[in-house]
């Protein structure tokens, strides 16, 4: 069976067909700006590009002119790739480089739960494997409607069984995140996937198509027909009546073909056979085709016919548009095709030489001889449309900033207080997350100094020197709701405060922008002074951004999610061994409290849960404040003067000291200063809690380096004691804090010990 | 003393096992899938992951690689072998050891760090164990509830041939507790946990799962 082929002959001689613009999510305008380009129509396969890069997803046309910010920060040393290549790569010392990033799947996965976290997963992993990296870490950042809403039970176990399954299966540890929960993401989960990888100065290969006669290769999975830019983009087709199935928007993952394109890519980049290289995620080959000509001097070409396909009645518009995972384009020099190919098959990875850099400035196509593309790249993939959006300061927010939550009624009798404590803690969003976490394998490659429950993963990337790094990924969207310029830096200071907390210096940043639609003006505003606030909190604290992810169109209907900015801070340390953990290990040590408490409940957890508020201002940002706590902290930890360091954030003191003793079954007896509930519930920024066998050393540092500190008292024993309340046993607590999740989701125990009914049909397995 | 560590693809934990190799005082030698080459190592780990992708069933096609059918003709003869997690999967399907792995009960991939109650502290694996000694590494799967013919069960128990067992809770509905058996000979073991990621206080939950590898090298030299 064929279908008529649009060339771009026939285009020339057809310029009045009408196209499908509208359908493949194009506007007037950017189609006449496309023609303009071309002096013609486009064809069929060139429509498909233009649109699928062109969309908000790969151009970042709407967020274009705001991301400028991140690239004037002052240059630091410390940057070996800047922001625009895949991911960002920054020198963590010893001849390392260090790239990571973090990207969303949020709308696939709201299709597709398990499909479309794993496939976030696989993405990411390739962004870093593309650069040239060993991938070493992955974690994830999730946020779901109410806890207790039906669509999260449908939502929640599949997206962390697709960031498992995805994870696990290729080797890569998860080290922490994120679960939280909000009516906001009723209707649109987040869910955002970070990898981090690791590799040699040496080791840093490029996206770029360079030298003329040098070929193409396309390795890794096989085309077909999944991901295709949506049934619209389908329907809008001419088809045959026996043309291809329909296929759903959301690809597919197939995670042991992702470890074996892995384990290749980086024998092939040990062999020295790749000049340049792309991987193949949104917008497919079309993508890494353009880019990879865009990026390069020259032009590009393809015969399309030779992409290995799953399914032959796929047309060269559905090709350039696929997104069928675990699929790498190379640029490798004649001469090393035949070893390029024997490492594939070493590996069992198909690959396929499908065109060659060309001198000229055209990326075209061929198929089956006929020209379907000819285009200049950089219009595809660089020159996009940009777009100055109208933004407005949402009309609801001076009232919100005014609804302070020092109003709302407070505990009146400590036993109503510590009622209170138990609320926060026990809340989906304070409670143990061991129901997920159990479902990743923290382990493999045996590596892993930190993971989840710490504030911080932390990574040993050398057995030898002992050098690793650390990383944290933060993004409180309550505060950016009040205020998205705060908001955005107190995020950014909380991922910086939990990579110092574990004994390391803070050195790079990364980030992934969850906003409504950009067509609303209030949403742009969010998302504008989001991204002011962490430039100039990045500009304060010294440190760069390496790359990051826009995700816009996140919304319910009509009602954007509150805007949520998810900060990720790389840090580095010299030697793992003297990282520091979050929990209490042994009785008699001193406790102590880093940083300033005021009053400040505006956005806190104890309002949300307590009496589902959310207004008032964020605390105050003071990034001198965090720095220097910073600096204080990988200074204790590197004289060995600390035991533990958790970071207080979300749920205050409260959260912070239940965490740290329920973490060893360590208790302590504290007496805190002024109005116990302020003290306890406050959000204030830049605190953390460490404990200490010397307490005059750690007291002395903290005076040296201007960081208030207050004694809060002694470890030991079986209960938290606070001064003036009820003792709370830690086995109490523990039932309250562990019992959440299972009670949401069910609990595996249930199922391993008793026959339970909660097992949906069809999903046991009769082997 | 040369421990061979065979890669497949899909395994993951290998660099995990040849490491511990070396912890213990061994030299890890790299075994290839695919090649007919035991490189005269003087005992063989299959390593954890997921080979070939788990399709078919965990472990079924890995057991019948080609280097699979020599480590099968080797352990005949007295190759002491282990199979960590998806190597002990490969060890069931290969017909080395009796039972086999199912999906776990509650169908979840679960990690946690798990105690074990070594019920046999005289295999070629595990003699640096006292007998009854619990020992505490991480517990990692998702295909791992051991099961067997009830018929098969008994005799299991009742040769003894039970090298592991769960204590302190089955993380996944393994039968009688089950975590890890011997061949009849004691020089093949097949477990669900990884030893192998409890070799450093640095980056294990203890340093348990030494024992494992200091047993083989201790089995070797005395052979």
């Amino acid at each position: 069976m064929t279908t008529r082929v649009d060339t771009v002959e026939l285009a020339g001689r057809t310029p009045d067909d009408a196209q499908p613009y509208a359908e493949l999510g194009l506007k007037a305008d950017e189609y006449a700006r496309i023609r303009e380009i071309l002096g013609r129509r486009p064809t069929t396969a060139e429509l498909a590009m233009y649109s699928v890069m062109w969309s908000e997803h790969c151009s970042y046309k709407s967020s274009k002119v705001h991301l400028r910010r991140f690239g004037d920060l002052p240059p630091s040393e410390a940057v070996l790739v800047g922001i625009g290549e895949n991911a960002g790569v920054v020198d963590v010392g010893d001849g390392y480089a260090v790239t990571f990033k973090v990207e969303s799947h949020n709308h696939p996965s709201y299709v597709e739960p398990y499909q479309g976290a794993a496939t976030g997963v696989g993405g990411i992993v390739r962004d870093i494997l593309t650069m040239g990296a060993r991938p070493v870490a992955v974690m994830d950042s999730l946020r779901f409607g109410r806890a207790d809403a039906p669509d999260t039970a449908r939502l929640l176990p599949g997206v962390v069984a697709g960031v498992g399954g995805y994870g696990n299966c290729l080797g890569l540890p998860n080290i922490g995140g994120e679960l939280l929960f909000d009516d906001c993401y009723a209707g649109n989960p987040l869910v955002n996937a970070l990898c981090v990888g690791v590799m040699r100065h040496e080791d840093v290969h490029l996206a770029k198509a360079e030298g003329v006669g040098n070929k193409v290769v396309l390795f890794g999975a096989r085309t077909g027909g999944d991901g295709i830019g949506g049934v619209s983009v389908l329907a809008s087709e001419t088809f045959d009546e026996t043309g291809p199935a329909k296929r759903p928007a959301v690809q597919v993952g197939d995670p042991f073909m992702e470890k074996l394109l892995i384990e290749a890519c980086l024998e092939l980049f040990a062999a020295d056979l790749v000049t340049g290289i792309q991987d193949l995620g949104g917008a497919g080959l079309s993508c890494a085709t353009s880019e990879l000509a865009s990026a390069g001097a020259g032009g590009m070409h393809v015969d399309l016919e030779r992409v290995p396909l799953r399914d032959s009645t796929l047309t060269p518009a559905e090709i350039l548009m696929s997104e069928s995972q675990e699929r790498m384009c190379a640029i490798v020099e004649p001469a090393k095709v035949d070893a390029f190919l024997a490492v594939c098959r070493k590996w069992d990875v198909l690959a396929a030489v499908i065109g060659e850099v060309t001198d000229g400035e055209r990326l075209t196509v061929d198929w089956h001889g006929e020209r379907i593309v000819d285009v200049p790249p950089r219009t595809v993939a660089h020159e996009g449309p940009v777009y100055e959006r109208p933004m407005a300061r949402p009309a609801d927010l001076d009232g919100l900033q005014a609804d302070d939550a020092a109003r709302l009624p407070r505990p009146s009798t400590p036993a109503e207080l510590q009622a209170h404590w138990l609320a926060v803690v026990a809340s989906p969003d304070g409670a143990d997350k061991s129901w997920v976490t159990e479902q990743y394998d923290r382990y493999v490659r045996g590596n892993t100094v930190l993971a989840q429950p710490e504030d911080a993963g932390v990574i040993r990337i050398d057995e030898e020197s002992h050098r690793g790094i650390a990383l944290a990924l933060d993004g409180n969207a309550r505060f950016a709701r009040l205020d998205p310029y705060a908001g955005a830096q107190l995020n950014l200071a909380e991922a910086y405060r939990n990579v110092a907390v574990s004994g390391a210096t803070p050195l790079a940043v990364t980030n992934c922008l969850n906003f409504g639609s950009p067509e609303n003006p209030e949403v742009m505003w969010q998302f504008a002074e989001a991204v002011r606030g962490l430039a100039d909190g990045c500009r304060e604290l010294g440190l760069p951004v390496t790359g990051g992810n826009v995700s816009l169109y996140n919304q319910t209907g009509d009602v954007a999610i509150n805007p949520t900015p998810v900060i990720g801070v790389l840090g580095v340390h010299d030697d793992v061994r003297r990282r520091v953990p979050a929990g209490w290990r042994a009785a008699r040590e001193t406790v102590l409290l880093f940083g300033t408490t005021r009053e400040e409940l505006g956005g806190s957890a104890w309002a949300s849960v307590v009496h589902g508020h959310l207004g008032g201002r964020p605390p105050v940002v003071d990034l001198a404040a965090e720095r220097a706590l910073g600096e204080l902290l990988a200074a204790l930890s590197r004289e060995g003067r600390v035991t533990s360091a958790h970071d207080l954030a979300d749920g205050g003191l409260a959260q912070a000291v239940t965490e740290s003793a329920l973490r060893y079954g360590v208790g302590a007896r504290l007496t805190v200063d002024g109005d116990a509930f302020v003290a306890l519930f406050s959000e204030s920024a830049a605190r953390a809690v460490v404990t200490t066998t010397d307490p005059d050393a750690v007291r002395a540092a903290a005076e040296r380096a201007g960081v208030p500190v207050t004694a809060l008292g002694t470890t030991g024993g079986e209960s938290l004691a606070v001064d003036g309340l009820p003792e709370l046993p830690l086995a109490e607590v523990r039932a309250v804090w562990e019992a959440t999740l299972p009670a949401l989701f069910g609990h595996p125990e249930d199922l391993t010990g008793r026959a339970a009914g909660v097992v949906p049909a069809g999903t046991v397995p009769t082997s | 003393m040369r421990i061979g560590v065979i890669t497949f693809p899909g395994s993951l934990d290998d660099v995990d096992a040849a490491r511990a190799v070396r912890l213990a005082g061994g030299e890890a030698v790299a075994l290839w899938h695919g090649d007919h080459d035991l490189r005269g190592v003087d005992a063989v780990v299959l390593p954890g992951g997921f080979s070939y992708g788990d399709y078919l069933r965990a472990g079924a096609i890995a057991a019948r690689s080609p280097l699979m059918q020599d480590v099968v003709a080797a352990a005949g003869t007295g190759l002491p072998v282990l199979g960590i997690c998806n190597g002990f999967q490969v060890l069931c399907e290969a017909g080395l050891l009796p039972g086999a792995l199912h999906r776990n009960a509650h169908l979840h991939f679960r990690n946690r760090d798990q105690q074990l109650r070594v019920e046999r502290a005289d295999t070629t694996w595990t003699s640096s164990y006292e007998g009854g000694q619990v020992i505490t590494v991480p517990v990692k799967n998702g295909e791992g509830r051991y099961v067997a013919a009830p018929a098969d069960l008994e005799r299991i128990e009742g040769e003894g041939r039970v090298a592991v067992r769960y204590v302190g809770g089955n993380p996944n509905g393994s039968l009688n507790d089950i975590a890890g058996v011997t061949s009849e000979n004691g020089r093949i073991v097949g477990l669900m946990p990884h030893p192998e990621h409890a070799v450093e206080a640095l980056t294990g939950p203890s340093t348990d799962g030494l024992g494992f590898f200091t047993s083989v090298l201790t089995a070797v030299v005395a052979a």
